[in-house]
């Protein structure tokens, strides 16, 4: 229960969203965090929980050359 | 598979450094590092613990007992994950209780209960509302709707639990000894990192944000190993955590939810570790106060000292034997995010 999926707004009417995840639409909750068409967001438990910054190869980029700094034992 | 992840893969098997006892509190994390195979990737001197991330895991039985008796009541359906329904009361779980009459509803997100209660108004719908930071701010937003809309006919069994204090409680006790910690990844989108890094700096014990992939999992070990001594906290998933909260989510929650002590299954109560309706909101309460109890349904079951991290799943006198998933003696074979259902479905 504690799964949360990330996903794309195609669409943000009020406090709904309709959310695709990978080409699946679901509406789901969006008043928990501001969202607007095209953000991606992490979804649990029907609501949006955070909006997410960046795109995931991009952040694994990062953490690599994190690692890489990082004094070696 | 590239070669910045071979090194990194080298780099953990050959590790040959002071034994290091790593823990996990997110369920999904745990489930991923099963299902990436990532103990098998491991030097013998890494050893990965998973500890009290699963909400249902750490649900104590006198909390499902209080839910079966609600389910039994004529006017009342309780509606829950999926996850509670096999989780053993003191006698007899949910979906038992299901078998022999009582009303019980499997949904996939709170809200549904919205719907149920507007097309039945002659029922009332008590939510199992069991859950970390990630799911609270969900419930708020449940009681925020049912207020607005005019239902009166919705409640919430709260067994809500805050990170922080359980962590802390880990750090403190001896019997852990903790050397290192994956933050729980969804608690931190909400919670963000802050409260950690304040642990982390008190304790000296690293702490590292993680997400969920197998390599984002492999990284965030290696920062720890490379970490080990140092209180320090690194965020490895910039993406979704910040070191500030979620504060629209945490207001609501503040809102409509107090601070409160709470039970976790085999560590007893633990103080200022709980959520739970405010005065303002109490109409909302199924009765969820001094559910405290905690007795096990086989005394032998040892998942109390499993999710501590003082035993192995495979210690368990019953693992695999009386207790496996299809027949679970303790919460920690129930769940798809438990430590004892993954290293038994790893052991097949």
């Amino acid at each position: 229960m504690c799964v949360a999926l990330p996903g794309k707004v195609i669409e943000v009417n009020k406090e709904k969203a309709l959310v695709s995840f990978e080409g699946n639409q679901v509406e789901v909750q969006a008043g928990l965090v501001p969202v607007k068409e095209g953000d991606r967001v992490l979804v649990h438990a029907g609501c949006i929980l955070q909006v997410l910054k960046e795109s995931e190869a991009e952040e694994l980029e990062q953490l690599f050359r994190e690692l890489e700094e990082m004094q070696a034992l | 598979m590239d070669e910045r992840t071979k090194q990194l893969i080298s780099f953990l098997k050959n590790y040959d450094g002071k034994e290091l006892r790593l823990m996990e509190v997110c369920g999904t994390h745990t489930a991923q590092i099963a299902k990436n195979g990532i103990p098998s990737l491991l030097s013998d001197k890494i050893r990965l613990i998973s500890g009290p991330g699963c909400p249902v895991c750490v649900t104590v039985s006198g909390y499902i007992d209080r839910l079966i008796e609600l389910a039994k009541q004529p006017d009342i359906v309780v509606v829950t994950f999926g996850d509670m329904l096999r989780v053993p009361g003191s006698r007899v779980s949910l979906a038992g209780a299901k078998a022999e009459g009582a009303k019980v509803r499997m949904v996939y997100s709170p809200m549904e209960i919205l719907k149920l209660a507007e097309e039945n108004r002659e029922k009332k719908f008590v939510f199992a509302a069991v859950g970390f930071e990630t799911t609270t701010p969900v419930y708020a937003l449940l009681v925020k709707q049912a207020q607005q809309k005019g239902l009166h006919n919705i409640r919430l069994l709260t067994s809500l639990k805050t990170m922080p204090p359980v962590i802390e409680w880990l750090c403190r006790t001896k019997k852990t000894q903790i050397d290192g910690f994956l933050a729980p990844g969804h608690v931190c989108t909400v919670t963000g990192t802050e409260l950690f890094e304040q642990l982390a700096r008190k304790y000296e014990i690293p702490f590292v944000a993680a997400g969920f992939e197998g390599v984002q999992l492999l990284s965030a070990i290696a920062a720890l190993v490379k970490m080990q001594g140092k209180g320090e906290l690194k965020n490895f998933y910039p993406s979704a955590v910040g070191r500030e909260p979620n504060i629209e989510a945490q207001n609501k929650v503040d809102e409509i939810f107090d601070i409160c002590d709470a039970a976790w299954r085999g560590m007893g109560v633990i103080p200022n570790s709980g959520r739970k309706l405010s005065d303002k909101y109490r109409q909302f309460d199924a009765g969820s106060e001094f559910l405290m109890e905690d007795e096990k349904k086989n005394k032998a079951c040892a998942c109390a000292q499993i999710l501590t991290g003082e035993k192995r799943p495979e210690e368990c006198p019953l693992f695999g034997k009386v207790c496996t998933p299809d027949s679970p003696q303790g919460a920690c074979m129930v769940s798809m995010e438990g430590s004892c259902f993954h290293s038994f479905e790893s052991q097949k």
